[in-house]
């Protein structure tokens, strides 16, 4: 079979796979077929596990994407008859628990309250359209402000500046070799600064519906104005929908976010979708030392605890905590859901976020504000 | 690319798995094929998986199985090229210029230069394993200039020239998944995600990594934390964990601690946060009469 590798014909079904995971959205560059064939060389190949694992190895499906290459890899070298729909991805998706330990209640959704809408106790579960309109005052002095005013971090690396804490002895060696060994001037390096992850958490439930709509619009003018935005969706689930507002045009970005997100204005459960964010560690990882931002109202129908602890983590691991609510509207604004009431201490900042213009003012402050 | 099929007489993923575990590592089908293509191929491997999983330990038997020294280089957050490459040892040039007096010096000379893990990969290739961990916590730059240093495998000083490895050196790199990696650096090694062991395999290694633990303790202990992984922890006990609780709860038991006491007093290794502690201790007699049954 090794020696069949040089006939194109004995090679052409795994070229054909290839082809056929790109047409699956895996990006596969052309080097990695090339070492998938030498792979399968190398392995003999015995049995098609082997060619599975080579595949594995050389082509890299991304590992929440293991059952879709395994499904495609055996409809393409086993011939399966049912060739089923590939199922949506739920690479993004954080399925919460439904059943808790077994003691308390399932969680009920929000009642109807002023801006809330009934869900049901099944998840309410809707596609959502976003209206086309301009762009807002708040909005386009984000983007403006932006670069200058968010937070940021000390790099690690230095560079070369007029004064400056650390000696240059690189150049200053240089220096001194012209003029024989003389040191005349004493090059200074500081540290270069580099912008702070920011982690924007956005509240999609019912009670939030009112705010929905320019939440997100809020999201995509930050993911494109500063460097280092991760943004999730919460509601009764979690959905990471960075990729999505990645895309230009605000317009296709939103409409990709509303595909992604499965629970808008349905119930809340903040706590368990907390404790989910946290419990998957690469998403834990990106609260490392961000800024995080929780745009929400703070009406938790899940176990106040939940909510508490996962806070507490992450306040833990995060440069600092805002928590946005709309109903901080006024100064002397004291909480007065369960829920707001546990966290106050674990939150750096406890303020309004009623409007964009709110929002986008704690942003653009919270670089002057120190770490926690 | 340079097929080797035979490296250090091993001409299989099944020879290479039994290599690595006289090398005490039990690996798996995946890996053992995942790590003997990146040695044939020449290839860099990337092992991605959750903390604990033993990503490094399986550089460091690759490395055994090689007879090669391991030199780690440790990712940070802002971690830079002179961290990972090279640095001048400035203070001694300096000293060097003013005693040189009248004679002319060469103060880019090989004793000013202070190897850095890649540098010293790359100027040992046939006698080294680089590994680079946890990746993901570096940042975007580092990974763009370690996708250079991986596709040529040399690297310029600007003093000296450039220095080329004579053939590829061996590199793994690991990655918590923390964050996504550059699409380009996955397709530029061989990849493979470790899982957490089966329960068969981790009562293996426990028995292997820890020779006083007796064989039913091994499969308490692996299925209390098979059982511990599934709850929404803040750090999942990895592999290491299981093999000190093993040991732990042994060495309290030859105290005179009874069974399941035993394991509770000893949960402090396995679990080491303390909210997931305060969290767990409400089950955790469930929990371990359940897998001492």
């Amino acid at each position: 079979m090794s020696d069949d590798l040089k006939l194109p014909h004995a090679a052409q079904i795994f070229v054909t796979f290839v082809a056929l995971l790109r047409a699956n959205g895996f990006s596969v560059a052309p080097e990695q077929t090339t070492s998938f064939l030498a792979a399968i060389e190398l392995l003999g190949p015995r049995s098609l596990e082997h060619i599975r694992r080579a595949g594995l190895a050389t082509l890299a499906p991304p590992p929440e994407r293991r059952a879709t290459y395994d499904r495609l890899f055996d409809i393409h070298f086993r011939g399966a008859e049912a060739i089923e729909q590939a199922e949506g991805e739920d690479e993004e998706t954080v399925r919460l628990q439904e059943e808790g330990s077994g003691e308390d209640e399932p969680p009920l959704a929000d009642e109807a309250n002023e801006s809330g809408l009934a869900a049901a106790r099944a998840e309410a579960l809707v596609e959502r359209r976003f209206a086309q309109t301009a762009t807002s005052d708040p909005l386009r002095r984000l983007s403006r402000d932006a670069a200058k005013r968010l937070p940021r971090r000390r790099g690690h690396r230095r560079r070369r500046a007029r004064s400056g804490p650390f000696a240059d002895l690189r150049r200053t060696l240089r220096d001194s070799v012209r003029n024989d060994g003389e040191v005349l001037r004493l090059g200074r390096m500081r540290r270069r600064h580099r912008p702070r992850k920011i982690l924007f958490l956005i509240d999609v439930s019912g009670s939030m519906k009112a705010r929905t709509e320019e939440n997100m619009r809020l999201a995509h003018v930050l993911v494109h104005a500063a460097g280092n935005v991760e943004v999730f969706t919460f509601g009764t689930r979690l959905t990471r929908v960075t990729p999505a507002l990645r895309l230009k045009r605000r317009e296709q970005a939103l409409n990709a976010a509303s595909f992604l997100v499965s629970d808008w204005d349905g119930g809340t459960r903040i706590g368990d979708a907390l404790q989910a964010f946290l419990a998957v560690p690469r998403f834990g990882g990106y609260a490392r030392g961000a800024a995080v931002v929780i745009v929400s109202d703070g009406l938790e129908r899940g176990d106040p605890a939940a909510l508490r602890d996962a806070v507490a983590k992450l306040s833990r691991r995060a440069w600092r905590v805002s928590w946005l609510t709309p109903l901080a509207t006024s100064p002397g604004f004291k909480p007065q859901t369960e829920a707001l009431i546990a966290i106050q201490r674990f939150v750096d900042d406890l303020v309004d976020g009623g409007s964009s213009a709110a929002v986008v003012a704690h942003l653009l402050s919270l670089a002057t504000r120190r770490a926690a | 690319m340079p097929v080797r099929s035979n490296i250090v007489g091993i001409d299989s993923p099944e020879a290479l798995e039994k290599a690595l575990r006289a090398a005490y590592y039990l690996a798996d089908d995946g890996i053992a094929t995942a790590s003997y293509l990146s040695l044939a191929l020449g290839k860099p491997l990337l092992l991605e998986g959750a903390p604990g999983v033993g990503k490094t330990e399986a550089a460091k038997a690759i490395a055994a199985v090689l007879g090669r020294r391991l030199i780690r280089l440790q990712c940070y957050e802002g971690i830079d090229a002179s961290a990972a490459l090279y640095e001048w040892n400035y203070p001694r040039q300096m000293l060097a210029i003013r005693q040189a007096g009248e004679e002319s010096i060469d103060i880019y000379g090989e004793s000013f230069l202070i190897e850095r893990p890649m540098l010293a990969a790359l100027r040992a290739p046939d006698a080294t394993v680089l590994l680079i961990d946890e990746i993901d916590r570096a940042d975007q730059e580092f990974e763009a200039f370690l996708l250079e240093f991986l596709s040529d495998f040399q690297i310029s000083i600007p003093e000296r020239g450039t220095v080329r490895a004579a053939e590829h050196p061996v590199v793994v790199l690991t990655s918590n998944r923390t964050r996504d990696l550059h699409e380009a650096l996955r397709r530029r090694c061989v990849y493979h995600w470790i899982d957490y062991p089966n329960a068969e395999r981790e009562a293996r290694i426990v028995m292997m990594r820890a020779s006083s633990v007796a064989e039913a303790t091994a499969r308490a202990v692996v299925a209390a934390v098979g059982r511990l992984r599934r709850e929404p922890l803040s750090k999942a006990p990895g592999v290491a964990e299981a093999v000190d609780w093993a040991e732990a709860a042994t060495l309290l038991n030859k105290g005179g601690a009874r069974w399941p006491d035993a394991f509770k007093r000893s949960i402090g290794v396995a679990l080491k946060d303390e909210e997931d502690l305060h969290f767990i201790s409400p089950r955790l007699d469930a929990i371990i009469a359940e897998a001492a049954a």
